[in-house]
């Protein structure tokens, strides 16, 4: 195969980790072949081992490194204490932004940014729906979990055809799908704690706590206020269809094995290198099927019916 | 202290998911319905139910004769392919002339306001706008004049953002209840590839199996284990979210409790922060349940306004409500939130 071509991002880390491990790991980030990495809590805003002043330290120091730096926002705005932290990571104007709800778009429009990223939860399912926040200052996008291979396609050139720019799209290819969002918190709820009270179990939980079904299958991981896919999501194998359709191919911090699947990601844009295939991990929102389903890349799509 | 002069009349808004419900909703007091037509446009896409462009006139004048309004949901988020089918329907409810449209796709937000400048719109629970900047960001570009909030805010929270909304708040008051962010859960395409955002349907019916096994009644959801019954165990319906899991070696209710939300308790506060709507679930269920629980809240609503001070909700309101209620038991939800 041959060379691919692709800036590749780091997504946020979904998970609680203390304070040492989340720098010990970017140490090693700045180290490693990604070209941006996207920062900051987005999940649950206890979770405060690091705070805003750190993130943008710690910004400074992987852009002193050479890496693009986005700082991104929480997925749920439930008080004004919140919208204050938003306000703060929008009036910061040394990054870029990541918006992952409504408030934080309405803010950086308002601010006159057209340097952001509009994330996978803003719900985008159609060109129209991209036009407008394209127009409201995005200059990037990322899919929601379920659009399919096709469904993104088919929005691309739609969106090409309402001839209103241009506009980048950037494509998670290996990381647990974040599958919902709640104010209740799972994590507290599991150890019989209040939410206020929950004395910070996801620390103790560096991957989030599996959940199985009774007859013992892996299914969902819950990771405080967030449930994610007990599979990876990959396209790891499908990196020809991915950069079709993406100028950016992001992948999720996981406890285990980043800098590996990095290295394979460099090596097959610098070297046409494929990387594996992983039968462990579900592809289905990419053909429209049940997202926790697996296609092996021999399979045409004739042939797995 | 509430100040009476002050007090803003919520709005009783009731599902109508036929015709027969719509009647129902009508005869006992509802102020407005909101319903669907029959197909994925709307987040309640269930086989039987809805309304096509005959049916939706007649329950339009009904509604109108009793002074009843009309709120039309159309608030899945339509893909590409499927764009002319939703623009049609925006253009279709518009043209019966519905009272407002219920959306959340930005995309048909704005189609909606440039063809139909005069029509009224609201933000549908399924754009997850959760704080008055969001609304902000809708009215400004779209011009809604309401919003629905997700059922994940507390009361306190609910209070913040209708004092500082632009848009008049409308809020969940009864029924099923979802634990997470509306419009933020893929769980049900994960399982099945259907989803509330993109067909209109959670858990849907077609992926149920039922099995009688050695070890209890089991449930499942496209060959997901959702939940076993012991003999005596009432058995509910396997929604994903509500099923019982194992979680460190525990196996329990990991997600949701089977309740249901009820916050009649909640009314005189609900009133005083000033929702504009109190909106009841329920489109799936019956006439019967539409009838009792529009009555209960009529008189319930009438009773907080009449004396705020001295409401407490009746004991016959309680077990009427009870009697219809999916699930043993009732939460307030996140309004009160005791897991907090």
């Amino acid at each position: 195969m041959n060379p691919l071509s692709f800036e590749l991002v780091l997504a946020p880390i979904p998970y609680f980790w203390p304070r040492g491990r989340v720098l010990s790991f970017y140490e090693a980030i700045a180290e490693a072949p990604v070209d941006a990495v996207v920062l900051g809590e987005t999940v649950c805003a206890r979770r405060a081992e690091l705070r805003l002043p750190d993130w943008i330290a710690l910004g400074r120091d992987l852009a002193a490194a050479g890496k693009r730096v986005v700082l991104a926002g929480y997925a749920l705005i439930e008080s004004e204490s919140h919208l204050k932290w938003v306000r703060r990571l929008v009036e910061q104007d040394e990054f870029a932004v990541e918006a992952n709800e409504m408030g934080t778009v309405r803010l950086l429009a308002a601010a006159g940014r057209r340097d952001w990223i509009a994330g996978a939860s803003l719900n985008v399912y159609n060109p129209h729906a991209l036009a407008q926040l394209h127009e409201a200052g995005a200059r990037r996008w990322l899919p929601p979990p379920e659009l399919s291979r096709a469904a993104l396609a088919h929005l691309l050139e739609g969106f090409t055809a309402l001839e209103q720019g241009t506009i980048e799209t950037e494509l998670p290819v290996w990381g647990p799908l974040a599958l919902a969002h709640s104010a209740r918190c799972f994590t507290a709820r599991h150890y019989r704690l209040q939410k206020d009270a929950c004395e910070f179990r996801c620390l103790a939980h560096p991957a989030g706590l599996p959940l199985a079904t009774r007859e013992g299958a892996d299914f969902l991981v819950l990771n405080g206020v967030q449930v994610l896919s007990a599979r990876p999501w990959s396209l790891i194998d499908r990196l020809d269809e991915a950069t079709a359709l993406a100028q950016a191919l992001r992948l999720v911090p996981a406890p285990e094995g980043t800098l590996e699947r990095i290295a394979a990601l460099d090596r097959a844009r610098r070297l046409g290198e494929m990387p594996a295939p992983e039968p462990e991990s579900c592809n289905g929102f990419w053909y429209g099927e049940s997202g926790f389903a697996y296609r092996a890349p021999s399979s045409s799509p004739l042939a797995a019916r | 202290m509430m100040n009476s002069s002050r007090v803003r009349r919520p709005e009783l808004v009731c599902p109508a998911g036929n015709p027969a419900m719509l009647k129902a909703a009508v005869e006992h007091g509802a102020d407005a319905v909101y319903l669907g037509f029959k197909d994925a446009t709307n987040a309640r896409n269930f086989n039987g139910l809805n309304f096509d462009e005959r049916s939706l006139a007649q329950a339009i004048e009904l509604a109108h004769a009793h002074g009843c309004r009309v709120f039309l949901a159309l608030n899945t988020y339509p893909q590409a392919e499927g764009w002319a089918h939703w623009t049609a329907a925006v253009d279709r409810a518009a043209a019966l002339g519905v009272d407002a449209l219920i959306l959340a796709d930005l995309g048909l937000l704005a189609h909606a306001r440039e063809r139909h400048p005069e029509l009224r719109i609201h933000l549908s629970v399924q754009g997850s706008a959760t704080n008055h900047e969001a609304l902000a960001f809708y009215h400004e570009r779209y011009g809604i004049e309401r919003a629905v909030l997700p059922r994940v805010l507390s009361l306190e929270q609910v209070a913040q953002v209708v004092r500082q909304s632009p848009v008049a708040v409308e809020v969940f008051g009864f029924g099923g209840l979802c634990v997470m962010v509306e419009g933020r859960c893929a769980l049900s395409a994960y399982a099945t590839g259907q989803s509330p955002n993109c067909h209109g349907a959670c858990s849907p019916a077609k992926f149920v199996r039922w099995d009688e096994t050695p070890q209890g009644l089991e449930a499942r959801l496209n060959g997901f284990l959702i939940d076993r019954y012991a003999p005596e165990e009432p058995a509910g319906y396997p929604t994903l979210c509500k099923g019982r899991f194992a979680v460190g070696g525990h196996t329990y209710y990991a997600i949701e409790e089977p309740t249901s939300l009820n916050t009649l308790e909640l009314l005189p506060r609900l009133i005083e922060i000033g929702v504009a709507a109190i909106k009841i679930e329920g489109r799936q269920r019956s006439a019967a349940y539409v009838a009792q629980v529009t009555r209960v809240w009529r008189e319930a609503i009438d009773a907080a306004l009449a004396a705020p001070q001295d409401f407490s909700p009746h004991p016959q309101w309680l077990a009427a409500l009870d009697r219809v209620s999916e699930g043993a038991s009732h939460t307030l939800g996140a309004y009160s939130r005791p897991w907090k």
